[in-house]
C-alpha cells in the first residue's frame, strides 16, 4: 500500500515539491551560456582600446545591451544554482549551512540587478 | 549519540585519482572561480555606467600582472567548464557513459580547454 496520494504522483514532484526544476534550469542556462558565452568573448574582439567611454559605447549598443542583459542575467542565474549545490554538499552544521545558502542567494539576486541598472544606465544613456 | 571518532571508510587520500575525477572536482573548482569572477564582471559594468575613478582602478588592477594572472586563470575556468558542461549534458543524452569512454572524454575536455585558453590568450592579446 502506498501512503502517497493521486495528485502527489501524478505532480511528480517529490519530497521536496520542486521535481527536477533545479537540475532542468541548470542544463537550459548551462546550454543558453554556451551561447552567450561565445559571443562575450568574440564581441570582446572589436574593442579598440580600454577607455571608459569606448566600453560605454560598447555596451550601450543595443544588440550589445541585450546580450549583455541576457549574459548578466543568466550567469547570475547559473551560479546561483552551482554555488547553491556546492554549499550544501560542503558545508556542514544546518545554521551555517542555511546562512550560507541565503548569502549566496542575495549575494546573486544583488549581482544581478547590478548588472541590469548599470547596463540599462549605459544603454539609455542616463547621464549620472 | 557520539558520532565523533568513529572508523571511516578510505577517503579522497587514499586513492590514485582517475582523470574523470579530477575532471570533476575541477568542474566544480572552475565553476565556484567563475562565481567569483562574476563579482568582478558586474564591477566592470557598473564601473563603466557609474565612476571613472572605479573604472581606472579596476583596469589598472586588471592590467597589472596579478590582474592578468587571474583573467588567465578565468579564461581557462571558462574553457574548461564550458568544455566539460557540454561533456555533462551529452551525459545527460545517456551517451558515453562507458569508463573508457568517460575517461577518453575527460582528456578531450583537458586538451581543448588548454588548447582553446591559448588561443583565445593569444588572439585577444593577452
Amino acid at each position: 500500500m502506498s501512503l502517497r496520494s493521486p495528485l502527489s504522483r501524478v505532480l511528480g514532484a517529490g519530497s521536496a515539491k520542486e521535481g527536477t526544476d533545479h537540475w532542468w534550469l541548470q542544463r537550459v542556462t548551462a546550454v543558453a551560456l554556451v551561447l552567450l558565452g561565445a559571443w562575450f568573448l568574440l564581441a570582446l574582439f572589436s574593442i579598440d582600446s580600454w577607455t571608459r567611454a569606448e566600453l560605454a559605447a560598447w555596451v550601450g549598443r543595443p544588440s550589445h545591451a541585450v546580450m549583455l542583459l541576457l549574459l548578466s542575467v543568466t550567469l547570475a542565474r547559473h551560479s546561483a544554482l552551482g554555488v547553491e549545490v556546492v554549499i550544501e554538499d560542503y558545508v556542514h552544521g544546518a545554521g551555517l549551512k542555511v546562512a550560507a545558502l541565503i548569502l549566496s542567494k542575495f549575494a546573486h539576486v544583488f549581482l544581478g540587478v547590478l548588472a541590469i541598472l548599470a547596463i540599462l544606465k549605459v544603454a539609455l544613456g542616463v547621464t549620472s | 549519540m557520539n558520532t565523533e571518532g568513529r572508523p571511516l571508510s578510505p577517503h579522497l587520500t587514499i586513492y590514485r585519482w582517475p582523470i574523470s575525477m579530477i575532471l570533476s572536482i575541477l568542474h566544480r573548482i572552475t565553476g565556484v572561480a567563475m562565481s567569483v569572477g562574476l563579482i568582478v564582471f558586474v564591477l566592470w559594468l557598473a564601473a563603466i555606467a557609474f565612476d571613472q575613478a572605479s573604472y581606472e582602478s579596476l583596469q589598472s588592477t586588471l592590467a597589472s600582472v596579478p590582474g592578468r594572472v587571474l583573467l588567465l586563470g578565468w579564461c581557462f575556468a571558462f574553457f574548461l567548464h564550458l568544455a566539460n558542461g557540454v561533456r555533462h549534458l551529452i551525459w545527460d543524452t545517456g551517451r558515453l557513459f562507458e569508463k573508457h569512454q568517460a575517461d577518453t572524454s575527460a582528456w578531450i575536455v583537458l586538451v581543448a580547454a588548454v588548447l582553446l585558453t591559448a588561443a583565445y590568450w593569444l588572439t585577444i592579446g593577452g
